[in-house]
């Protein structure tokens, strides 16, 4: 039988409800004013290179069907993908969970007697806390994807899937430069070119020097074995090309039927995340290749919930996310809140539905209820997830309060007696009684009232005036 | 029952029943497409890649690099290759590193996109030579350039350590606007050989 | 040719704002069709089925399935309940049979400016209404219906009427049912840049298809006391130059 994520491992719950949660980054105006800057910028951007598609629409409708036939037949892809990177030279390793991965990850790191590794950003190993149980196993993980390292120098954590240090400007990167980076210049702009040129420095001798990397995988080919990473800054390259030793974590999801299909995906990724026509670099790799890149290749697949969102048939198709981030980016709620509000890896709309269902409902409850259901992220959705009814569909299945649960029964037993409801509706009139125009509503409702009147009820309904005229 | 075992039944278990018949409507273009190199040159350009259109490639390299220092792969033309240049026969990463320049020539480039492809080959060689020094420069013919991306594919071996490059090196990380210039090399030009150069 | 219409209210606009029914009514029958109200109705059930209660939410789905059965054409001055009728109806109505007949029923059931501009084929319906307006598309009508500029192409034949782009129309209002009070501070912030975007337009009238925006809009402007006030897109097309000098 499928199951969840196990608890006390990995970054898939939060501390707090969303909408308390939330609060912090609504009161925070610098927050918000970062937020908004940025999202505004890739929507622009992400519009504008969709725009030059004359077969977008017909790009989604491929790579969302490419993705369903992935889940269908996911155990005989798998198993091709296994054999495929073993007769290539690689290792294929197994983890039912995260703190099975976390095992495997840290053995391999031993066994090759070093001390440290070299991570390209990964939303896997976030998923499960690679990073910690490293750290407690004497391992130093050095994260170098630039947004990584602002994180990491600024013991902050990843607010966006894409850009985790979306949530900071560059005044305030260059401060954690200043403040955090070994050997910094002291005369360094908040010129994003001279930020990025600083990284450049910081990271290249370790780059050199060390000898094993961590990874994830944007997509695996079952047909040939092959994995590809996505990034932009040629720090996936160094983890992928320099070291001797490469672990990738993957999720079991990431697999995709057959080589020529890379060619759907590459065109959906980058136009739908970073909104460029590609994105800077493209690694690809089956297994080892003698004299070029890592001579010792481990792939640990991944589940940790995985199966137990396969198993519902309606919420399954979250795991289609290519992780793209489009759906973060036009998201009228995840402007406003940031990524941290949804106390998860994955923030957003897809982290609304993905969450809950890796970890079991009853450990995300609130998560399916932060959303307006706008729609907005279903039509930015480079494979078209359903986000909305998916959202509703969990909604179902949450631990209701149970004030509601009476309000909501009484309110279905009166709509669904028109008598009664004439009555009810009269009675609204009294809805005066909580005070002038709302103000004094009572708990949870007294929320609406902070900011917004209620209407004064009508003197006649609809219906009175349909039967008097 | 090992891992392996308990996530393929698990697997099963929440699929149910057969494997599903999931039809992939393919209604997007695929090629083939005429080519427009001009394209090709406004793309490259807009993500800051430098191009230079030539008859003459040993000129062209020489005038991109100077007087500074570039490795080469093993099966990269001699004529290309200029003067003072070190030929990689399993340099060491520093050796690398420490050169001004590489360069290659490509498996594939896309005119749509604005990319080059590497695949490893002898005229382009291990992967960890195109990464290391500041300075790429890339040598391309115009019968390598495809239209679109599923024609790059195609045309494309899997079993090759393969390397997409789209612009020199860059982050969004930044407020989410593309920057040029981080971990990879900062300065990526493309020699692309003028017809009378490749009859 | 007269055409009879059956109308479905919707909750909100039955009890809290009855114009927007109203106005329906009175723009149909002015444009010379025939208007029923089948009085069995009451809520679509949108609310339950977005907070969770699909089990409640089916007796609804049945009671509008029922009620609405005999009719040939339904209209209705949201595009939300109509998104719901559309596209939840079916899929919570659990057994087959209910799930036919309410997808029959969904496709004959409009929302006002589909009504108009597909089935009726009218842009121009003769209203006059002397403001400076301003259109918010809704999210539901915009996405979930896909209505497009049809409320647009309405309000641009409307007599008098000085329509002014909104800024970022597109994006939420921050109702979303129950979110607003789920999540009433994020709701709260969304609003507020809403309110903002209609008082930079200018405008003196916010007007929206659906009476749930409107009365999260108009609870803001409310509050705010600037003055702007919120209209039901039915409620302009209603409006005449004879009704302007009474």
């Amino acid at each position: 039988m499928s199951t969840h994520s196990p608890r006390g491992v990995g970054h898939l719950r939060g501390d707090q409800p969303f909408p308390e949660a939330a609060k912090v980054a609504l009161a925070n105006p610098q927050l918000r004013r970062n937020l908004q800057h940025a999202t505004t910028t890739i929507r622009g951007k992400s519009g504008r290179v969709i725009a030059e598609l004359p077969d977008w629409q017909e790009l989604r409708a491929a790579g969302s069907a490419l993705k369903a036939y992935t889940m269908g037949n996911l155990p005989r892809l798998l198993e091709q993908l296994e054999e495929k990177v073993t007769a290539a030279g690689g290792v294929v390793h197994w983890a039912a969970d995260a703190n099975e991965a976390n095992r495997i990850v840290t053995d391999l790191v031993h066994q090759t007697g070093e001390t440290r590794v070299i991570k390209v950003k990964s939303m896997a190993t976030q998923e499960i806390g690679l990073n910690e149980a490293l750290e407690a196993a004497g391992i130093t993980p050095v994260e170098t994807d630039l947004a990584e390292l602002i994180v990491q120098l600024g013991k902050d954590k990843p607010s966006h899937i894409l850009v985790p240090a979306i949530h900071r400007n560059r005044s305030e990167i260059r401060e954690i430069f200043l403040r955090e980076m070994p050997g910094v210049d002291p005369e360094l702009t908040d010129e994003p070119t001279e930020l990025a040129a600083a990284a450049r420095r910081y990271l290249r001798e370790t780059f050199l020097s060390t000898k094993v990397a961590v990874s994830g995988a944007n997509f695996a080919i079952a047909e040939t074995g092959t994995l590809a990473v996505v990034e932009s800054e040629g720090n996936g390259r160094m983890c992928l090309t320099l070291p001797d030793t490469l672990i990738t974590v993957m999720g079991i999801e990431k697999l995709v039927p057959a080589w020529t299909d890379l060619e759907v995906f590459l065109q959906l990724l980058p136009r739908a995340s970073t909104g460029e026509r590609m994105n800077p670099y493209t690694s690809m790799w089956t297994g080892v290749t003698p004299g070029d890149g890592p001579q010792n290749f481990h792939l640990v697949l991944l589940d940790n919930g995985r199966t137990a969102v396969l198993a519902d048939e309606v919420g399954r198709s979250a795991l289609h996310c290519i992780r793209c981030s489009a759906c973060l980016n036009v998201c009228p709620v995840y402007e406003r809140t940031g990524g941290h509000a949804y106390g998860s890896v994955y923030p957003g709309p897809i982290g609304a539905v993905l969450s809950p269902q890796l970890t079991g409902i009853k450990d995300n409850p609130s998560l399916p209820y932060a959303s307006s259901l706008c729609g907005a992220c279903f039509d930015a959705c480079p494979v078209m997830i359903d986000i909305p009814s998916i959202l509703v569909h969990l909604r179902n299945q949450a631990p209701h309060p149970r004030t509601e649960k009476a309000v909501m029964a009484a309110a279905a037993y009166t709509m669904d007696r028109p008598r009664l409801y004439a009555r009810a509706q009269k009675a609204a009139r009294l809805s005066k009684l909580l005070g002038k125009r709302g103000r004094g509503l009572p708990p949870p409702l007294h929320g609406w009232a902070a900011s917004r009147d209620l209407p004064e009820p009508p003197p006649e309904t609809f219906r009175d005036w349909w039967r008097g005229r | 029952m090992s891992s392996k075992n308990l996530i393929l039944r698990r697997i099963r278990e929440a699929l149910g029943g057969e494997p599903a018949a999931v039809d992939v409507p393919r209604d997007y273009r695929r090629g083939p497409a005429p080519v427009d190199l001009d394209l090709l040159v406004e793309r490259l350009v807009d993500y800051k890649a430098v191009v230079h259109r030539t008859s003459d490639i040993p000129g062209t390299i020489r005038g991109i690099v100077g007087s500074g220092t570039v490795v080469a792969p093993p099966g990269l033309p001699a004529e290309w290759v200029p003067s003072g240049s070190v030929r990689d026969d399993d340099l060491s990463a520093a050796d690398i590193a420490a050169a001004d320049g590489v360069v290659t020539a490509a498996a594939v480039a896309i005119a749509e996109t604005g990319t080059i492809v590497l695949d490893a080959s002898p005229d382009q060689g291990r992967r960890i030579l195109s990464l290391l020094p500041d300075l790429h420069i890339c040598v391309l013919h115009p019968d390598q350039v495809v239209a679109t991306v599923p024609e790059a594919v195609a045309r494309l071996s899997p079993g090759r350590p393969l390397t997409w490059i789209s612009g020199p090196s860059a982050t969004s990380d930044i407020e989410l606007n593309r920057v040029e210039g981080v971990h990879g090399p900062r300065n990526l030009h493309i020699v692309l050989v003028e017809e009378e150069a490749a009859a | 040719m007269t055409v009879r219409i059956a109308l479905f209210a919707t909750c909100l606009a039955d009890t809290m704002f009855p114009a927007a029914a109203r106005s329906t009514v009175q723009l149909l029958e002015r444009l010379g069709h025939e208007v029923v109200f089948p009085e069995a109705q009451t809520c679509c059930g949108q609310m339950h089925v977005n907070t969770g209660y699909q089990d409640q939410a089916r007796s609804l789905v049945r009671r509008y399935v029922r009620t609405f059965e005999p009719h040939d054409l339904v209209v209705a001055p949201s595009g939300s309940c109509v998104g719901s009728i559309r596209h939840q109806h079916a899929m919570i109505a659990g057994d087959p049979t209910l799930a036919a007949r309410a997808e029959a029923v969904a496709s004959r059931t409009y929302e006002l400016s589909e009504l108009l501009i597909d089935v009726l084929k009218i842009e121009d319906v003769g209203a006059y209404y002397p403001h400076r307006v301003t259109y918010h598309p809704t999210c539901h009508s915009l996405r979930v219906l896909r209505v497009g500029d049809r409320p647009l192409r309405l309000l641009r034949q409307v007599r008098g009427l000085d329509l002014v782009e909104l800024p970022a129309a597109e994006q939420c209002c921050g109702f979303g049912g129950t979110f607003s009070v789920k999540n009433a501070d994020t709701s709260t912030a969304m609003l507020a840049d809403k309110i903002q975007h209609v008082l930079d337009t200018g405008a003196d009238v916010c007007a929206a298809g659906d009476a749930s925006c409107l009365m999260h809009i108009g609870g803001g402007l409310s509050r705010l006391r600037v003055g702007v006030k919120t209209v039901h897109l039915a409620e302009i097309l209603a409006s005449t130059e004879l009704e302007a000098r009474l």
